[in-house]
């Protein structure tokens, strides 16, 4: 047997959540993806088909990419908020979902047990925390400037992974696992880190799809079909 | 459409260049939950032989790797190109099924 050290794994293992803590964040992320499912059948068009292929490819393959930040720790893309921006909190929750079932089926990243907990924590915080954030972001500096997506996706993108870290702590120390103080300290103080990664990720594809194809965002810019003068596309 | 099947393509391309040729020189580091699991000395919480073990899949996966497979960067590269195939594949069909009852053609 050859055995290497695999810090790609990375989600929250069985063993630290408590039982009432599996069952909540279990049923929790199993009534958004319920409630997913149902938006998706009465809002979604044909056309977000393959881009749910594409994000869900995407974010599991940038999910293996561990990056390091200062001293021996790493981090890597959780990708929630970007789900969120590209195809709205309901398709977005599918597809993190897809992405968090697959890796710990088939490839043992993060605890049966924990699954729940790891799709509220990783993906459904940014899929919906980090996405309606954006659009108040969005919409506040200006909906159909890159200047209002890029401010908004990077803030919600940083601020979906700190939330998450806390989240994490809060269950953690609801499990007996830790305590809050600590735990809160410790997690808060890497992921400050981790979700600079995080934005620079998130805002790298978020403004390679709005200059090449800004109709496929969710919330798609208006002006950019109308004005078609190069202004409308500087920056 | 001949549009979206550009941008599909490529970026399912990206996705797998990806898997394949970056997740071999991923950091080894541990991540942030991992850290903060060994500095505050709870990581051996961890359930030794998690039920995800007994899973079919652990006959060939072990974690992102392929058991099958002994060279390192090639087994997590093979891991990654499945994984994202199989990701890419579940999220287009349950979308698909999805879509497809709110607007029968």
């Amino acid at each position: 047997m050859f055995s290497f050290p695999v810090y790609l794994a990375m989600h929250i293992p069985d063993g630290y959540l408590s039982l009432p803590v599996s069952l909540v964040t279990g049923g929790i992320a199993i009534a958004l993806i319920a409630l997913s499912l149902n938006r998706v059948q009465s809002e979604y068009k044909e056309r977000t088909v393959p881009l749910m292929g594409v994000s869900a490819a995407f974010i599991f393959a940038a999910q293996m990419i561990n990056f390091p930040i200062v001293g021996g720790t790493s981090g890597h893309l959780m990708g929630g908020t970007l789900a969120g921006i590209l195809l709205g909190p309901w398709a977005g929750s599918l597809v993190m979902s897809v992405v968090f079932i697959v890796q710990t089926i088939m490839f043992q990243d993060g605890g049966l047990t924990a699954l729940g907990a790891n799709i509220t924590i990783m993906g459904l915080i940014g899929t919906f925390g980090g996405y309606y954030l954006y659009r108040v972001i969005r919409f506040l500096i200006g909906r159909n400037t890159w200047l209002g997506m890029s401010v908004s996706t990077a803030i919600a993108s940083w601020t979906s992974v700190v939330i998450a870290a806390a989240v994490c702590a809060v269950l953690l120390a609801l499990s007996d696992t830790v305590s809050l103080a600590v735990g809160m300290t410790a997690m808060l103080s890497w992921h400050f880190m981790i979700g600079i990664g995080e934005a620079f990720i998130t805002l790298a594809v978020t403004s390679f799809i709005w200059k090449t194809r800004p109709e496929l965002i969710y919330d798609a810019p208006h002006t950019l079909a109308s004005r078609t003068s190069p202004s409308g596309r500087e920056e | 459409m001949h549009k979206n099947n550009i941008l599909v393509l490529s970026g399912l391309a990206l996705a797998l260049t990806i898997a394949a040729f970056l997740s071999p020189f991923a950091s080894k580091d541990p991540d942030g939950l991992d850290r903060v699991a060994q500095d505050l000395k709870f990581e051996e919480k961890a359930t030794e032989e998690p039920a995800t073990k007994q899973l079919p899949f652990f006959q060939i996966f072990e974690e992102y790797s392929i058991k099958a497979v002994p060279d390192e960067k090639v087994s997590t590269a093979l891991a990654g190109i499945t994984g994202t195939l199989v990701v890419f594949g579940l999220a287009w069909g349950i979308g698909k099924l999805a879509v497809r009852k709110s607007e029968p053609k």
